[in-house]
């Protein structure tokens, strides 16, 4: 009769042969595709990387076939589903397959959106697709092909600090967009822009990016009305101003997207005091001629703005001074930062186009500055003083010190001379 | 009988104020090239006062805890009448005490002024330079600013690398296993209670050791004086071995030279009172016009206040005081002969310490291999503690 412990040992080899046989997965695709050169080689390590296959959807999920067999025959055969090269046009249908299916999605990520492939159809690149040109971005151009990323993994093409770039693979390509007539140096123009200083600098990844405005997946350039709405999203008050200012009616009828008229599309730098006003810089020049109402309102309040900002500055100035001389002046610095704000808040309110809101912040912005640059008075004031202090007090131990030296001279030759007389 | 004579007499029926003031009339100084550093001991006592008479000032408006300790040296930065001057006087003389008590300690230890019998002097001094090391590391975290609170953070941690002991010292000084309000109240303990009452009677007893020792005379200075006196004795002799029947006038002219050697000989040292201490009220007076200048021109900083949440400012170093210490321990590597480098270096200057307190035990004869030796371990702690300070303010 056979030992108990020798039947027991080997089946628990051979459970453990099955379950290491389990967790390994076969894929037979790989074991050829990762020695083979481009276009057909996958490499193993960015396979391996690739979300769905870490899910444990691997090539038959997309391409179909046996991914056990070893024989290229049968793990290619169309008996076992094989479907080869997937056409771009039929790239959509197949992610949406499953990305659409709020079921299926459900299990590996309920937060995960399902709208994609309805999202797609709706975007310029989903309609030109359905007309038949394949030229167009589709899901594999922005998420990659068999090395797919989570877009919160920052290897990802579609990371919000990468998603500029992805874009301008075919929008920034000249030669590749020149059927379409549409510029190509919105990521040129992006690159020079406030929100990709945020983003791509100081690592912003709230900062405004192609998807932001134009959308993701129903990727479509705003319309005329809609670009105020854009902005708006983030620049709340802007939009509100603006919705109740004369511009709202005068651009709709003009047909002029409002924030891009004097702002840009793309190329959004840093605003400056110079576009407002009469100057050569100005963006109401454009519009308005020289002696007409609107712009001697422009010019107003660049004047009121800027007579709080040189407030402020001289404020500034004096703070560091005192500061420098070793003063105290936290206090005032702290409330200096109230003027600042006051600033921002009328540099936002002349989306008005009206003087009365513009002079109502810089007032209250005035009154700060004037208060701070009377701290700072106080406290070179206060520097002054403990100077001539200082001076004085100098000037007194400077007498106390030659007293005291003439006093000792006094006794020692008085001894001196009590000295000699004795031994005399 | 004159206002100050009633007065004096008055204080004399009661206190004995004359055989009080008896030694100190009698007290003498010596005066040679080398006399000058006799000054640093008193400059270094003229600061501890300022120290205690601004503090005690400080103390009337100063709130010891973590919510009001910043605020409370604000205020009296900008709100009391001359608060800035006080407090600023306060931080500057502290530095410039710290720096004198060194300077003192080396200038002792270069003039040997620590050989027998003052060992005992050495000894209560060094304490007294622990002391002040004590003060200024507890007066530190008193503003509660970023500075300070991280400074004590990383100055308790060395404490605790200590072996065994360590970890109790480390929480028996914060209060707690980290650097909190608790830490505030207890180092503010430590600088107005616990600190001075120990450096009174300290400095009680130093001040008594030099007042019974009196002031000693470098061996060098000493040695000049005897040839002195022995070539002066040589030359009287030579006058009165002329022959006699030159007569009495010869005999006349050596007399004053007899009494030439004598005067020559008063010389050599000064009354403490009032000449000596005349001189030292000067060198106090212009401490204390450089202290105002210092206020004036160069007030101390307030700093922003401590977020115990907030990471350590990058490169924080503690004061200039301790910065060579500091220094050292970053400089030794993480394991030296398997044994953990900071640990060593703790243990290496704990060491350096008790030598430091036995130095004239070291070297308790006249001359010979002692004094060499000390004197060589005073060019390298003074070479090493400059050179360790400038690099740690050099040093990222």
């Amino acid at each position: 009769m056979r030992s108990p412990a020798l039947v027991v040992i080997c089946v628990a080899f051979g459970l453990l042969v099955c379950a290491h046989s389990g967790a390994q997965t076969k894929n037979s695709c790989l074991d050829c595709h990762s020695s083979m050169d481009a276009p057909l080689g996958v490499a193993q390590e960015q396979f391996a990387a690739d979300i769905h296959a870490q899910k444990g959807l691997a090539c038959t999920g997309c391409h179909g076939g046996d991914a056990n067999a070893d024989d290229p025959e049968r793990a290619m055969s169309t008996s076992a589903g094989f479907r080869g090269h997937i056409d771009r046009k039929q790239v959509p249908a197949l992610c949406g397959k499953c990305h659409s299916d709020a079921a299926y999605i459900r299990q590996y990520n309920p937060s995960l959106r399902t709208d994609q492939l309805a999202q797609y159809g709706t975007s310029r690149h989903g309609k030109l697709l359905a007309a038949g040109d394949t030229k167009v971005a589709v899901c594999t151009d922005c998420h990659g092909l068999h090395g797919i990323l989570p877009h919160t993994d920052s290897r990802s093409p579609v990371h919000p600090l990468n998603v500029a770039k992805t874009c301008s693979r075919c929008h920034g390509d000249a030669t590749y967009m020149q059927a379409y007539k549409i510029p190509t140096d919105q990521f040129a123009g992006y690159q020079q822009s406030v929100h990709y200083q945020a983003m791509a600098v100081r690592g912003d990844l709230s900062a405004p990016t192609c998807t932001t405005c134009h959308g993701n997946h129903g990727a479509v350039p705003p319309g005329v009305a809609s670009v105020e709405n854009v902005c708006a999203t983030c620049h709340v008050f802007q939009g509100q101003l603006f919705d109740k200012s004369p511009h709202k009616a005068a651009f709709a009828s003009a047909g002029l997207p409002g924030c891009m008229s004097c702002h840009s599309n793309h190329k959004i730098v840093r605003p400056s005091d110079d576009m407002l006003g009469a100057g050569q810089a100005s963006v109401c020049t454009d519009c308005h001629a020289s002696g007409t109402v609107p712009l001697e309102v422009a010019t107003e309040m660049r004047g009121r703005i800027t007579a709080l900002d040189d407030a402020i500055k001289a404020s500034d100035e004096l703070l560091s001074r005192a500061e420098r001389s070793g003063m105290e002046v936290s206090e005032a610095k702290l409330q200096q930062t109230q003027a600042a704000d006051a600033l921002t808040k009328a540099r936002v309110s002349i989306h008005a186009f009206r003087v009365d809101p513009v002079k109502q912040e810089v007032q209250a912005g005035l009154k700060t500055a004037a208060t701070t640059y009377k701290a700072g008075k106080v406290a070179m004031a206060e520097r002054d003083f403990r100077r001539k202090g200082l001076g004085v007090s100098v000037v007194l131990i400077a007498f106390v010190l030659t007293g005291l030296w003439m006093y000792i001279r006094e006794i020692e030759s008085n001894g001196r001379r009590n000295g000699e007389s004795n031994r005399e | 009988m004159s206002p100050v004579a009633a007065v004096r007499a008055w204080v004399d029926e009661r206190f004995g104020w004359d055989d009080l003031m008896r030694p100190l009339r009698h007290k003498t100084v010596p005066i040679h090239r080398l006399s000058y550093w006799y000054f640093l001991g008193g400059m270094t006592l003229f600061l501890f006062g300022i120290q205690v008479v601004t503090g005690m000032l400080l103390l009337l408006y100063y709130r010891p805890s973590a919510n009001e300790a910043f605020e409370s040296v604000q205020y009296i930065m900008t709100g009391v009448p001359f608060g800035w001057l006080i407090r600023s006087i306060h931080s500057w003389s502290a530095n410039l005490m710290v720096f004198m008590a060194f300077a003192h300690m080396f200038s002792v230890l270069f003039l040997r002024s620590y050989r027998t019998p003052r060992e005992l002097t050495w000894v209560s001094g060094l304490l007294l330079l622990f002391l002040t090391l004590g003060f200024g590391f507890s007066g530190y975290l008193l503003p509660w600013n970023t500075l300070s609170f991280f400074a004590t953070k990383v100055g308790t941690e060395i404490t605790g690398i200590v072996p065994v002991v360590g970890p109790h010292i480390m929480r028996f000084l914060r209060g707690g296993d980290e650097v909190t309000g608790a830490t505030l109240t207890r180092f503010f303990g430590f600088h107005v209670a616990l600190l001075p009452g120990i450096t009174t009677l300290l400095l009680g007893l130093h001040l008594a050791l030099v007042q019974r020792f009196g002031i000693s005379v470098p061996p060098s200075v000493e040695e000049a004086w005897s040839r002195q006196e022995a070539t002066a004795h040589a030359e009287v002799r030579r006058s009165v071995d002329v022959s006699p029947e030159l007569g009495s006038t010869h005999g006349t002219a050596a007399a004053p030279a007899v009494q030439r050697s004598k005067s020559e000989a008063v010389l050599h040292e000064r009354p403490f009172l009032p000449n000596f201490l005349l001189r030292e009220l000067m060198a106090w007076y212009l401490a204390l016009g450089a202290l105002g200048a210092l206020a004036a021109l160069a007030p101390w900083p307030l700093g922003v206040k401590a977020d115990p949440f907030a990471p350590a400012p990058a490169g924080i170093k503690p004061e200039w005081y301790f910065l060579f210490m500091f220094q050292t321990l970053k400089l030794i590597p993480a394991k030296v002969l398997h044994m953990d480098g900071e640990v060593l270096g703790v243990l290496a200057f704990g060491v350096a310490g008790v030598v430091w307190l036995l130095l004239p035990f070291l070297d308790s004869k006249r001359r010979g291999r002692g004094a060499r030796l000390v004197l060589g371990l005073g060019i390298f702690a003074l070479a090493y503690i400059a050179g360790m300070t400038a690099y740690g303010f050099i040093a990222r």
